[in-house]
C-alpha cells in the first residue's frame, strides 16, 4: 500500500531526497561537526526555517486543501513552544538551584528546592508560587504530551464551536484571529502563570547536556528535518486518498459534500485539530532554537504571515508551502539582519531593515493579484502543466475554493 | 402499503413570507414523480426541507427505513439524511471540478462516511469496477480520468446523477436536470432517470412540460407552497386551476 | 523714612480689622505680645518641630491682634532676637549692614543694631508648617478673598481640631457667597471629625449623609476604620470596657483565621511564636557539630520529618525554644478575646458614621454605574466610529479590508501633519477632519481600483491582499514618522471634563466623539436612504447584474462606496488620535475590535453595527468593572464571550433571514 502511494506521488520522494541532502550538507559544513563554513547561528536559522516549513505544510493542509483560512495556527505553534519551554526552564532552573543549594550547610528539602525554583522563575513577575499550569513541568514526558494535548484540545473545542454553527469564510478567519488575540492578550498578563510579557527564556540550553551549542544546534536541525519529513509524508498521504478528495470537496463545495452524506463538521474538525498538533510540534522544535518565547510571538499578525508564506509558495500543493516558507523566512532574515546592501537613490537611501516589510507587503499583493499559484506555479512551467481557460469561473462556490488561475489541466 | 417518504402538513416562512403552506406529499418505494409549478411555488424549498437544509415551522416528514419502521427526518442533519438514503441533485450542476470523474464517483460510492474510515480507505478492484459501471450508465466511460471541471454542462449533470446513483439512495431528488441541455442530452437524461426509477423513488422537479411528458409519470403541481393538483400529466393540464396558475387569470 | 513706612503699615493693617477702633484701643493699653513671647522665650529661640507647639499655641491663642503679625514675621524669617535682653522684634537689614528693630507692640521703631548684637530666628520647614497652620485662623477672616481661599484650601487638605472654632467664628461675617458655602461645608465636616459634643457630631453626620463628596467620605472613613486588638480573658467577662468595640471576633470565623489570631497574639507579645521551617533550618544550621546535629548526620536532614525530629532533640536539650503545639495555640486563642475597635471613643458617632457611609456607598455605587454607563457609551461610540467604515466595505460590499486600521492611522497622521502647518488647534481640527477624509478617500479609491476590484467574490484573497497593503502602509508610516508617538493635541475647549458630581464625570473629548458618532450615523443614513449613491449602492449590493443592466455602473458605485468607508475611517482616525497616541500601530489596536463590532452586530445593516458597538463597548467596560485591575484580562474574556455569542447568533445581532442571507 505504502509502496503504491510513493510511486503515485513521486514528488514526495523528490522532496524527501532534497531534504535529506540539505540536512547532510548543512551538517558537514557546520561548525559542530564539519568544515565550519556555516556558523552555529545560521544553523539555528536554518533549523528554525525547517520548523516554519513544517507549520506552513500544516497551514496548507487546512487552508490550501480544506479551504479554512485559519488565522490562528501560529497560536498553536506558540502554545507548543510554551509547553516544551516550561519543562526546559523548570529543569534548567532546578539544576542551577540544586547546585547552589548544595553549597549550604544543610541539604535542602524537596519543598525548599521547589520554592527556590519558583523564586527564580517567577521573580520577574513579582511572585514565587508555582501556578497550576506548571503542575507537570517537572516531567519531560508529560510536558511533551502537553505539547500535543493543549493545542489539540484548544483546536478541538474552538473548531467544534465554530464549525458546528457553520461559521465559514471570512467570518471564520476573523473568529480565529480573535481567538489568537485573546490567547496572546491572556498570556501578556503577569498572572497568567507564564511570566507575562517576559515569556520563557534560556530555552536554548538543554538541561543536563554539556555539549556545546554547536552540537545542540545540529541536533535540533536534525530533529526539525525529521519532523518536517514525517509531517510532509503524513500530509501527502492524507491528501492523496479519499480523505484528501473529501476535504478538497469541502473546500470547493461544502454543501455537495454534506448532501453526499459526509459529516463536514467532523472532517473539518479532524483536519483542524491535526494541523494544530503539527503546528505545535513545529513550535516545540522552533523555540528551543530561538531561545526565547513571549506572547508577542503569538500576535494575530504572525498567523497572517503564515498565510502569506503559504500563498507566496502556492497553496494547495505541499511543496509550495515549504518553498514559500523557506524562501520568505530566509529572505526576511537576510533583509532584516542588515546583510542586504542599501540602495542609494541619490536623494534617499533605501535601508532594507526599514523597507523590507513594505516590499513584502506589496509583493504579497502582487502575488495575490498576478500569480495566485505562487512560486509553485513555476514548477508547472517545468512540468508543462497549464491552467485551463474557465472564462473566469472558480472551481466551486465556496470562499475557499480554488481560483481559475489555480486550476490545472 | 405505506409510502417511502411522507410529508404532511408542513409549513415554513421566511421573514413573514410563507414559502411552504401546509404541504402534504407522499411517494412510494419505486416510483417516478414529477413536481411542477411556477416560479416561487416552493419547489426548491420543498427539497430543502426533505434534505434537512431548511427546518419547517410545523409539520412532519417521515421516512420508512424498513417494512415496519419509520423515522422522522426533521431531527437529522443533512449528512444523516443523505446516509439514510436521500440523494439530491442541485439545479446547477455541482460536482467537484478540481477532481477527476473517477475521484468524484469514488467519493460518492456507498461506503462508511466517518473520517477515520475514509482516511484509512483505499479503493480496491471491485470499487473501481463499480465506478466504471456507473460511468458507463451515465455515459462518461471514456472520461473517467478527466478533471470534471473540463466536462460540458450536460456531462456535469450526468456526473452528478452518477454520483447520486453511486450513493445507492432509496429516494432521488432531482432539480431541473434538463436545463441547458441539447435534445440528445435530454433524451439520455430521461433514460437514466427512467432506469433509476425502476429500483427506487425518484422525484424530478422540472419546468419543461415536454420533458415531463417524456417521463410519463404521475405529476404533482405546486402553487404558493401547497399542492394544487396531482395525477397524470393530461389530468393536471386539464385542471382549470392549473391553467389559471400557469396562464394567469 | 523707613520707620515711618513701617509705622504706616502697622496702622494700615490694624485699620483694616473689623473692630478697628476697639482693637487699636487695646493695642495701646492691653497686654503686650512680648510678654507671651518671653514666656516661651527658650522654645522660640531654639525652635524645633517637636517642641514648638506650646509656644505657637500660646501666641495664636493669646487673643492679641499682634499675634498674626508675629506669626507672619516669624514664618518669613524676619523676627530677630536682641541678645542683650532676649526680646523679640521685627528686624529689617538697613543699607549700612545694621538691623533695624521694630517693636511688635505698638510698632515703635527702636533703632538699628549691628548684626552681632541681634540674632535672626530661622524656623525650619517643620516649624514653619506649624506656624502656617496657626496662621490659618487669622487668614480665614483676612480681607483678601484669595487669602481666605488659600486658608480654606489648606484647612480642607489638613483639617485641625483647634481651627474649628475660628472657622465657625468666621462664617457669619463672610461676605463672599461661594466662600461662605465652602466654609459652611468645611464646618460641618470638621464638626463630624472634631467637635467635642457628640450630639453635634451626630447631627452633622445626619446633615451630610447622602452627599457624594470625596471630602465627606474622607472625613467619615477614619471614623469607621477599625484596629484589631486582643485582651486576655474570656468573653464576655473580659469585654474591653475602654475601647469603642466594633465587633468581637471568633478565631476561625468571619475571615479571621486561627493563624491570623495567633499571629496577633505573637505580635502583641502575648504568646510565643510558632517554629517555622526557616526557624528549624536556622537552628539546625547553628547547631552543626562534626557534620552532625543532635545525633543526626547533616546529610540526613534533607526532609522536613527528620529535621523536626532533630529539632525536637535540640529543644529537649534546651538548646532551642520548643515547638508550640496545636494544643498550646488553641489554649492561647481560648484565653483571649479578639475584637475590632474604632479609634473614636463615641459609639454613637461611629454607629451614625457607619450608617451614613453605608447610605453613601449605596449612592456611590449607583453613581458609579452611571459613570460606567457613560464610559461604556463613549467606548461604544469609538468602536462605532472605527467600525462604521468597515461595516460599509465589509457589510455592504462583502469586501473585507484588513487595511482599514491603517486608514484610521492615516487619518490620525493627517491630523498631525495639519497641526504642524496650522498651529491653532481649533482651526487645525476643523481643517483636519475634511483633510483626513480626503486623504483616506483617495487612498481607498486607489486601493479599490488597483487591488480589490480584481478580487470581488474572493473574500479570502481580498483579506490577504489587503493585509499585505496593511503591513506595507504600517511600515511606511514608521519610515516617515518614526516609531515614537506623535501628539495630536485637542483644542483647549475640549480639555477638561464635565463633572456631574465627585463620582460621575466624562471628558469633553469623549462627548465630542459621541456627537461625532451620532453625526456619522446621520450622514450614513442620509446617504444610504436619501441619495442616488445610496440607492445605487443598495441596488448593487442586492443584485449587481440586475443593477448593471439598469444602467448603474457597479464598478463606479463600488469605488465610491469603498472610498466613503475609507474616508470615514480617516475621520475616525482624527477622533481617536485626539485621545490615543498617534503611532503606526494605532490602526491595528482597533482593527480586531472593529471586526468584532461588525460581526457581532450583523453584516449589512448599520443598526447592527450600532448594536454591535454598543455590545462590545458595554461588555468591555462591564468586564473591566468586575476586574478593574486588568484590562488585558477584560479583553480576553470579551473575545471569548464573543466567540461563544457567535454560536448562538452566527449572523450577528441583527441578521438577515431566509433567502436574502444567501446560504
Amino acid at each position: 500500500m505504502q509502496h503504491s502511494f510513493i510511486s503515485k506521488n513521486p514528488s514526495v520522494l523528490v522532496f524527501l531526497a532534497i531534504l535529506a541532502l540539505f540536512t547532510l550538507s548543512v551538517t558537514l559544513l557546520s561548525e559542530g561537526l564539519g568544515l565550519g563554513l556555516i556558523s552555529t547561528s545560521f544553523v539555528k536559522t536554518l533549523g528554525k526555517t525547517l520548523c516554519l516549513c513544517l507549520i506552513a505544510v500544516a497551514m496548507d493542509l487546512v487552508w490550501g486543501f480544506t479551504g479554512i483560512l485559519s488565522l490562528g495556527h501560529f497560536a498553536f505553534f506558540g502554545l507548543g513552544g510554551y509547553m516544551i519551554g516550561m519543562w526546559l526552564m523548570y529543569e534548567r532552573t532546578r539544576l542551577i538551584v540544586v547546585q547552589s543549594l548544595s553549597q549550604s550547610e544543610i541539604p535542602p528539602t524537596q519543598s525548599e528546592v521547589v520554592d527556590a525554583i519558583g523564586n527564580q522563575i517567577f521573580g520577574v513577575v513579582g511572585s514565587s508560587e508555582f501556578p497550576l499550569v506548571w503542575i507537570f513541568a517537572d516531567s519531560l514526558v508529560l510536558q511533551l504530551a502537553l505539547v500535543l494535548l493543549v493545542p489539540g484540545i484548544l483546536a478541538l473545542v474552538f473548531g467544534w464551536l465554530a464549525f458546528r454553527s457553520r461559521v465559514t469564510g471570512v467570518y471564520l478567519s476573523i473568529l480565529t484571529q480573535a481567538m489568537t488575540l485573546a490567547l496572546a492578550l491572556y498570556l501578556f498578563q503577569n498572572d497568567s502563570g507564564l511570566r507575562g510579557n517576559n515569556g520563557l527564556s534560556g530555552l536554548q540550553n538543554l538541561p543536563g547536556v554539556s555539549a556545546s551549542q554547536d552540537a545542540v544546534s545540529l541536533w535540533f536541525l536534525w530533529a526539525s528535518a525529521l519532523a518536517l519529513g514525517l509531517g510532509y509524508l503524513l500530509s501527502a498521504w492524507i491528501v492523496s486518498g479519499k480523505f484528501g478528495s473529501a476535504i478538497r470537496g469541502i473546500r470547493d463545495n461544502e454543501a455537495r459534500v454534506r448532501f453526499l452524506g459526509y459529516s463536514v463538521v467532523s472532517y473539518k474538525l479532524a483536519i483542524f485539530t491535526l494541523t494544530a498538533c503539527i503546528a505545535a510540534i513545529a513550535g516545540a522544535l522552533y523555540y528551543p532554537q530561538a531561545g526565547i518565547i513571549n506572547p508577542a510571538e503569538m500576535a494575530p499578525i504572525a498567523s497572517i504571515y503564515l498565510a502569506v508564506l503559504v500563498a507566496i509558495g502556492g497553496r494547495g500543493r505541499l511543496y509550495g508551502a515549504v518553498i514559500g516558507a523557506a524562501l520568505v523566512s530566509l529572505l526576511s532574515t537576510w533583509f532584516t539582519g542588515g546583510q542586504a546592501p542599501d540602495i542609494s537613490l541619490g536623494f534617499y537611501t533605501i535601508k532594507w531593515v526599514d523597507w523590507w516589510l513594505v516590499l513584502l507587503g506589496l509583493s504579497f499583493v502582487a502575488v495575490t493579484l498576478f500569480a495566485p499559484k505562487g512560486i509553485g506555479g513555476l514548477v508547472d512551467y517545468w512540468t508543462n502543466r497549464q491552467t485551463p481557460d474557465r472564462h473566469g469561473a472558480d472551481l466551486g462556490p465556496d470562499d475557499g475554493a480554488l481560483r481559475e488561475q489555480e486550476a490545472l489541466k | 402499503m405505506s409510502p417511502l417518504l411522507e410529508v404532511s402538513g408542513v409549513s415554513v416562512s421566511f421573514d413573514g413570507f410563507r414559502a411552504i403552506n401546509n404541504l402534504s406529499f407522499r411517494i412510494g418505494k419505486a416510483e417516478l414523480r414529477a413536481v411542477i409549478g411556477p416560479n416561487g411555488a416552493g419547489k426548491t424549498t420543498f427539497m430543502d426541507i426533505v434534505t434537512g437544509k431548511t427546518r419547517p415551522d410545523e409539520g412532519r416528514v417521515t421516512w420508512k427505513t424498513s417494512e415496519d419502521r419509520s423515522i422522522s427526518l426533521l431531527k437529522l442533519s443533512e449528512a444523516r439524511i443523505a446516509q439514510a438514503g436521500v440523494g439530491r441533485k442541485f439545479q446547477k450542476p455541482t460536482v467537484f471540478e478540481d477532481q477527476t470523474v473517477q475521484e468524484n464517483l469514488l467519493l460518492a460510492l456507498k461506503k462508511p462516511r466517518g473520517w477515520m474510515a475514509v482516511l484509512m480507505y483505499r479503493p480496491n478492484d471491485t470499487d473501481f469496477a463499480k465506478v466504471a459501471d456507473l460511468a458507463q450508465q451515465v455515459g462518461l466511460a471514456d472520461a473517467l480520468l478527466r478533471k470534471s471541471g473540463e466536462l460540458s454542462h450536460g456531462q456535469k449533470q450526468w456526473l452528478e446523477i452518477g454520483m447520486l446513483l453511486a450513493q445507492e439512495p432509496r429516494l432521488l431528488l432531482v432539480d431541473e436536470p434538463a436545463a441547458g441541455m441539447t435534445p440528445e442530452e435530454r433524451e439520455h437524461t430521461t433514460d437514466i432517470l427512467l432506469e433509476a426509477a425502476k429500483t427506487r423513488a425518484v422525484v424530478v422537479v422540472e419546468h419543461d412540460m415536454e420533458f415531463v411528458r417524456r417521463l410519463n409519470c404521475k405529476v404533482t403541481v405546486l402553487h404558493e407552497g401547497s399542492v394544487l393538483a396531482e395525477g397524470s400529466l393530461d389530468h393536471v393540464t386539464a385542471n382549470q386551476k392549473v391553467i389559471d396558475v400557469y396562464l394567469g387569470r | 523714612m523707613k520707620n515711618l513706612l513701617f509705622a504706616g503699615l502697622a496702622i494700615l493693617l490694624s485699620c483694616l480689622m473689623a473692630t478697628a477702633q476697639e482693637v487699636r484701643q487695646e493695642v495701646r493699653q492691653g497686654p503686650a505680645i512680648q510678654a507671651v513671647l518671653q514666656e516661651h522665650q527658650a522654645l522660640i529661640a531654639k525652635s524645633s518641630r517637636k517642641t514648638i507647639a506650646p509656644a505657637i499655641d500660646a501666641i495664636a491663642n493669646s487673643g492679641l491682634e499682634q499675634a498674626q503679625t508675629v506669626l507672619q514675621v516669624w514664618a518669613e524669617k524676619k523676627m530677630w532676637m536682641r541678645k542683650s535682653d532676649l526680646q523679640f522684634f521685627i528686624g529689617a537689614p538697613t543699607e549700612n549692614g545694621l538691623i533695624e528693630l521694630t517693636d511688635f507692640d505698638g510698632g515703635a521703631v527702636l533703632g538699628a543694631l549691628p548684626k552681632a548684637e541681634v540674632k535672626q530666628l530661622k524656623p525650619n520647614s517643620g516649624v514653619r508648617a506649624l506656624i502656617a497652620t496657626a496662621l490659618v485662623r487669622f487668614q480665614l477672616s483676612d480681607p483678601d478673598p484669595a487669602r481666605r481661599q488659600d486658608a480654606l484650601t489648606s484647612l480642607q487638605r489638613d483639617p485641625d481640631a483647634t481651627l474649628l472654632a475660628p472657622l465657625r467664628a468666621s462664617i457669619p461675617a463672610e461676605p463672599d457667597a461661594g466662600l461662605k458655602a465652602q466654609k459652611q461645608r468645611l464646618e460641618r465636616l470638621m464638626t463630624i471629625g472634631y467637635d467635642s459634643d457628640t450630639q453635634a457630631r451626630i447631627a452633622a453626620i445626619s446633615d451630610m449623609s447622602g452627599g457624594l463628596g470625596v471630602d465627606l467620605r474622607a472625613t467619615l472613613n477614619p471614623l469607621v476604620a477599625t484596629t484589631r486588638n486582643v485582651v486576655a480573658g474570656t468573653f464576655p467577662a473580659a469585654r474591653p470596657e475602654t475601647a469603642n468595640v466594633a465587633a468581637v471576633l471568633t478565631p476561625g470565623q468571619d475571615g479571621f483565621s486561627q493563624a491570623q489570631a495567633y499571629e496577633l497574639l505573637v505580635a502583641k507579645g502575648l504568646a510565643p511564636p510558632r517554629i517555622t521551617q526557616a526557624d528549624i533550618r536556622a537552628a539546625l544550621t547553628a547547631n552543626i557539630k562534626d557534620e552532625q546535629v543532635a545525633g543526626f548526620a547533616v546529610t540526613e536532614l534533607d526532609n522536613d520529618a527528620t529535621r523536626q525530629q532533630a529539632y525536637s532533640v535540640l529543644a529537649n536539650s534546651g538548646a532551642v525554644s520548643p515547638f508550640v503545639t496545636d494544643d498550646q495555640v488553641a489554649a492561647a486563642l481560648q484565653s483571649h478575646v479578639f475584637f475590632d475597635s474604632f479609634a473614636d471613643p463615641s459609639p454613637k458617632v461611629t454607629t451614625a458614621a457607619v450608617a451614613a457611609l453605608r447610605n453613601i456607598d449605596a449612592k456611590v455605587s449607583l453613581n458609579q454605574a452611571v459613570d460606567l454607563t457613560l464610559d461604556a457609551l463613549s467606548l461604544a461610540s469609538i468602536y462605532f466610529l472605527a467600525a462604521i467604515g468597515l461595516a460599509i466595505t465589509f457589510g455592504v460590499m462583502g469586501v473585507i479590508n484588513m487595511a482599514h486600521g491603517e486608514f484610521i492611522m492615516m487619518g490620525a497622521y493627517t491630523g498631525y501633519v495639519v497641526q504642524q502647518i496650522i498651529p491653532d488647534h481649533t482651526l487645525s481640527i476643523i481643517v483636519a477632519i475634511p483633510a483626513a477624509f480626503a486623504v483616506t478617500f483617495a487612498a481607498g479609491v486607489a486601493m479599490e481600483r488597483l487591488v480589490i476590484r480584481w478580487l470581488y467574490a474572493r473574500p479570502l484573497e481580498t483579506l490577504l491582499a489587503t493585509f499585505g497593503i496593511s503591513i506595507a502602509l504600517q511600515q511606511l508610516a514608521k519610515n516617515i514618522f518614526g516609531t515614537q508617538a506623535r501628539p495630536l493635541t485637542s483644542p483647549g475647549w475640549l480639555d477638561g471634563a464635565w463633572a456631574l458630581n465627585d463620582v460621575v464625570s466624562i471628558s469633553y473629548i469623549r462627548i465630542a466623539i459621541f456627537c461625532l458618532a451620532l453625526i456619522f450615523l446621520g450622514i450614513f443614513l442620509y446617504i444610504m436612504k436619501r441619495t442616488r449613491l445610496g440607492l445605487e449602492t443598495r441596488a448593487v449590493t442586492q443584485n449587481p447584474n440586475m443593477a448593471a443592466s439598469m444602467g448603474i455602473n457597479p464598478g463606479w458605485v463600488n469605488m465610491l462606496t469603498f472610498g466613503l468607508g475609507s474616508g470615514i475611517a480617516g475621520v475616525a482616525g482624527v477622533a481617536i488620535g485626539l485621545f490615543a497616541k498617534v503611532t503606526s500601530e494605532l490602526g491595528s489596536d482597533y482593527i480586531v475590535q472593529s471586526f468584532m463590532t461588525v460581526v457581532v452586530g450583523g453584516v449589512g445593516n448599520i443598526w447592527g453595527t450600532l448594536a454591535g458597538a454598543a455590545m462590545v463597548g458595554f461588555l468591555q467596560k462591564g468586564i473591566e468593572w468586575l476586574n478593574p485591575s486588568n484590562t488585558l484580562a477584560a479583553q480576553t474574556y470579551m473575545i471569548v464571550f464573543i466567540i461563544i455569542f457567535i454560536q448562538f447568533r452566527p449572523r450577528g445581532i441583527i441578521a438577515l433571514k431566509g433567502r436574502a442571507a444567501g446560504d
